[in-house]
């Protein structure tokens, strides 16, 4: 009967995340002030299932912990506890702290728990804080009836107040209801007829119930039918067990999955005062057992003196006020230890986010949610595309020439169907961007915490789709802009009030297509890029020299360099100096390219652009001589046969291109890629005007070939990385091409120069 | 065993283990697929070898060295193509009728590479036991003979069984003079 359940644990952690990821979007959208219920209702239900899978899968520090956070959340949705600021981050930081403790459960790792019993502390402190008005009604039945200790009563509240209030009765509990008084729990289990067909099995339970305490049971057979009209699917049967031990929370535990299809009442028998008492029933088995029940209950509270009641609640209200102060502590103790935790975060490669991007890229398997409606297509175009292969084949079993233009048709048919087919199956790997924005909320709000600035963060285009392995690299660069943005773009509030601007900055992140690529673009209404520092910086850090008189563009590019900060003091949000080189390289892997754009007090512009996908590229054929060679057709500005009055010679042998205004140098594909071709003249080759990095560059080729979209095969896997070539391909001949990767070409010639000019002072 | 006495890396031991262990034959007999180069007969593991095919012309790789003859496609995966005679410095020869592509696979620091090798000619297939196969003589700490799992004596040939693991991933080949010496001291 047992069943691994191991199988279903990384379905049941994705769904986890999924739920913390709704949980956390959810509560950034909250107000204080004025929230909507529905809001508040996901975030619960999200909580609620993540309780109910890890209690399931044996998880219990996951349950437990949940557990009071599903505790807090209810008792707002049921409106017994206005929603404060305070629980909103409370709530955040657990989100944090639930992401970790999984993550560390996925890897089996042992996760760490001081931050959830931190926070299950504070938790505990509110819930037992506040909501005092409440309390003071529906406290004194209780505790006349339980005459427990005041110290129970506190978590007795939050179910009492639950239980009143909502109809699931599932999540009521008493946490801290002691075993350690004898007694014992008395349990009438009804199930319903159909429970066994549901899985749930009655004998699994008491065996659940087994490992709590001595368990005894007896079964009521009075419902089994006639053996002629027995179902044998069906469970007539119902039990009255006693169970010497357990919490009420864990005898709850075992019927959390039945209790909505069953009768249940579960009681505690005090053997000392000789009286039961009855702590709360179900809401669906109410009306069945209330009979039995109530009668018993009502005799028995008039059992208890007045004086114990009074003395009782004095007791409770002492405890209340006792607890409050504890609170106030607590979250007065709590606060730096927040702004600590705010900042470390938004630095170290700790960061959720960076630790979330490392999740998603390190574990290969992870799975991607698609659309049936894309997998129903894929499916006809796999149909037709069988259809069309069939037809194929009986033309080919006796083929004389008069059946040409079919064979012909049937070819043009097979290649529809394989381009259908390939670009459904790249649609399937599409997901749209707001997988990777839908962290940013989170990430500003902490950070503009942190640096007491006020921000808001604007998404666009968040439905703009694109391949997921690129969706997963551009997380971490993103992050590096957006932080770049808050921290040097964005002014202090006072410092935008006295530039005119209104108080609250914003940072629009846009997302769309263009023309076979994605633009991700972060602009931010700061007070923009300043030039005259970054050139100063530049010349200190000796970038470029003195004497160079840079252009606008060329002066912004200089933040891209490595080992450029302007940050006067390097604070811990930015300004190591390392950012935005690495935010150029890692973009670049993506075959793809960033630039900045900028208006001095009126913000900055970080323009993405990123191929849709990494797996197909649009190529033009090039040849050198007798290799062909592919440039990505993104980088190609123009293609022309070369006149040599255009041609002028700059510093000896560096040919220059006067294309219109400008002037291109010239780079022979030839002598970088050390082929032999089959013209050294420029003018009887052609030129391919690419642009890389910013800056144009020709490449001098033999001749221009087809353009066609090819698969990237890597060269690293079974070789190495070659400079100057990204990858490799097959053509239709099944010969191999090399990409040529064109930043690549332009850095080798960089380096070389670089060497010449080294080695030239030596040699003079 | 000697053999694996002999080998130094810890990944090849491993290996060799699983396929002793899993190899039906007798577990100190491996079997070598040799082939010829410069008139010397070389072996390589069987196990190791993917296919052998006939030289066909690759796509050369830019600024790589000579011995990297360039890529080829291999059913759709891209495999760089190594001319062992080069490699180990001997004379370059025209390829011919008979040369061949050994495609091999090539167990690496970051996981199996699939690499072809061209050699002159395949020659046999020979079943060698552990104590058939002799150590390669110490030439001194300046020569590397870990690429050498040993040396055998087939029908009065010297054959020089290849560790490829080790060999494909060294960064300095040994030349033709050493692997005389070798060739020279153990007989």
């Amino acid at each position: 009967m047992s069943i691994d359940l191991s199988q279903f644990h990384q379905v049941f952690f994705e769904e986890s995340f999924e739920g913390l990821d709704s949980m956390e979007g959810g509560l950034l959208d909250l107000n204080p002030d004025d929230f909507d219920v529905e809001t508040i209702n996901t975030i619960f239900r999200a909580a609620h299932s993540i309780k109910g899978g890890a209690g399931t899968f044996g998880f219990q520090i996951v349950a437990d912990f949940t557990h009071v956070l599903e505790t807090l959340l209810d008792e707002i949705r049921a409106g017994t506890r206005s929603l404060e600021a305070d629980h909103i981050d409370l709530i955040l930081r657990s989100v944090d702290c639930l992401r970790e403790i999984m993550q560390a459960l996925q890897d089996e790792d042992e996760p760490d728990m001081t931050t959830a019993d931190e926070l299950k502390v504070e938790f505990e402190a509110i819930l037992a804080g506040e909501s005092q008005p409440k309390t003071k009604e529906s406290q004194p039945e209780r505790a006349s009836s339980k005459e427990t200790p005041p110290k129970e009563t506190q978590s007795t509240q939050a179910s009492a107040s639950e239980s009143e209030t909502t109809a699931d009765g599932s999540d009521s509990d008493e946490t801290s209801e002691s075993t350690e008084s004898t007694g014992h729990w008395e349990i009438y289990f009804k199930p319903d007829a159909d429970v066994l067909k549901t899985g749930n099995e009655p004998v699994r339970m008491f065996r659940e119930l087994e490992a709590l305490g001595l368990l005894t049971s007896d079964a009521v057979l009075c419902d089994v039918p006639d053996f002629s009209s027995l179902e044998p699917e069906s469970c007539y049967m119902a039990w009255n067990l006693t169970l010497e031990g357990g919490t009420r929370e864990e005898v709850d535990e075992v019927f959390e999955w039945v209790i909505d299809e069953s009768e249940l009442s579960i009681r505690w028998v005090d053997e000392t005062a000789t009286s039961s008492i009855s702590t709360d029933e179900s809401a669906s088995t109410a009306e069945d057992v209330s009979e039995q029940e109530d009668g018993s209950e009502s005799a028995r509270s008039e059992e208890v003196s007045e004086a114990d009641v009074e003395k009782a609640l004095e007791e409770v209200i002492e405890e209340c006020k006792h607890i409050d102060e504890e609170d106030e502590t607590v979250a007065e103790a709590d606060e730096p230890v927040v702004e600590d935790t705010v900042v470390e975060t938004a630095v170290a490669d700790k960061t959720p986010a960076a630790k979330k991007a490392k999740k998603s890229s390190a574990p290969e398997s992870t799975s991607i949610r698609v659309g049936i409606d894309k997998i129903d297509s894929l499916i006809n175009m796999v149909g037709e595309l069988v259809i069309t292969q069939s037809m194929l084949g009986q033309l080919g079993e006796d083929f004389d020439m008069a059946k040409l233009v079919r064979l012909q048709e049937g070819l043009a048919q097979l290649e529809q169907n394989t381009r259908e087919l390939q670009e459904s199956v790249m649609r399937i790997r599409m997901l749209p961007i707001s997988f990777t924005f839908s962290r940013f909320p989170r990430l500003v709000r902490d950070l503009s915490k942190a640096m007491d600035k006020k921000i808001e963060l604007v998404l666009l285009g968040e439905n703009t789709e694109l391949d997921k392995t690129v969706m997963e690299k551009i997380g971490d660069p993103m992050v590096h802009l957006i932080r770049n943005s808050l921290d040097h773009g964005i002014e202090s509030p006072e410092d935008r009030l006295a530039a005119g601007k209104s108080e609250t900055g914003t940072i629009t992140l846009n997302a769309f297509h263009q023309g076979g690529n994605i633009v991700i673009q972060i602009i931010d209404d700061g007070k923009g890029l300043d030039k005259d520092r970054i050139h100063q910086k530049a010349i200190e850090k000796g970038l470029v020299t003195k004497d160079e008189i840079l252009s606008d563009e060329q002066i912004y590019e200089l933040i891209f360099k490595a080992g450029f900060s302007t940050a006067d003091v390097v604070s811990d949000i930015s300004g190591r100096g390392v950012g935005m080189d690495v935010v150029r390289r890692n973009i670049q892997e993506l075959n793809g390219s960033v630039e900045v754009v900028s208006v001095p007090g009126e913000g900055s512009t970080f323009t993405i652009r990123l191929p849709l996908t990494l797996a197909i590229l649009d190529g033009q054929l090039v040849r050198v001589g007798e290799e062909i060679f592919i440039l990505p057709l993104v980088s190609i500005v123009e293609s022309l046969q070369v006149d040599l009055k255009m041609i002028n010679n700059v510093g000896g042998n560096n040919e220059v291109l006067r294309l219109r205004d400008e002037y291109v140098p010239i780079l022979k594909l030839h002598e970088q890629l050390n082929v032999e071709p089959e013209n050294y003249d420029l003018e009887k080759g052609l030129l391919v005007v690419v642009e890389a990095d910013n800056s144009k560059v020709g490449l001098f080729v033999d001749d221009l070939l087809a353009q066609q979209q090819v698969v990237i095969k890597s060269l690293e896997q079974n070789y190495q990385k070659v400079e100057g070539i990204s990858g490799a391909t097959i053509l239709g001949d099944g010969r191999v091409a090399l990409i040529v990767d064109i930043s690549g070409v332009l850095r080798i010639v960089n380096q070389l120069k670089g060497k010449k000019a080294a080695d030239d002072p030596r040699a003079a | 065993m000697s053999e694996q006495a002999l080998s130094t890396s810890a990944s090849v031991q491993t290996k060799e283990d699983v396929e002793n262990a899993l190899g039906s034959h007798d577990a100190a007999t491996d079997q070598y697929l040799t082939f010829f180069m410069n008139n010397e007969e070389y072996g390589v593991d069987i196990l190791s070898v993917q296919e052998i095919r006939g030289w066909e012309a690759a796509t050369t790789i830019p600024n790589s060295p000579d011995y990297v003859k360039g890529v080829m496609n291999l059913r759709g995966t891209i495999v760089p193509i190594i001319d062992l005679r080069l490699r180990f410095g001997m004379p370059q020869v025209d390829y011919g009728a008979v040369t061949v592509v050994i495609v091999l696979k090539v167990g690496t620091e970051t996981g199996d590479k699939i690499i072809g090798i061209v050699v002159d000619a395949v020659s046999d297939v020979y079943s060698l036991t552990s104590e058939e196969m002799r150590q390669p003589p110490d030439l001194g700490e300046q020569v590397n003979t870990t690429f050498i799992k040993g040396l055998a004596d087939v029908e009065g040939k010297m054959v020089i069984l290849l560790n490829i693991d080790v060999l494909l991933n060294l960064q300095e080949m040994p030349d033709t003079e050493t692997l005389k010496r070798i060739v020279a001291e153990t007989e």
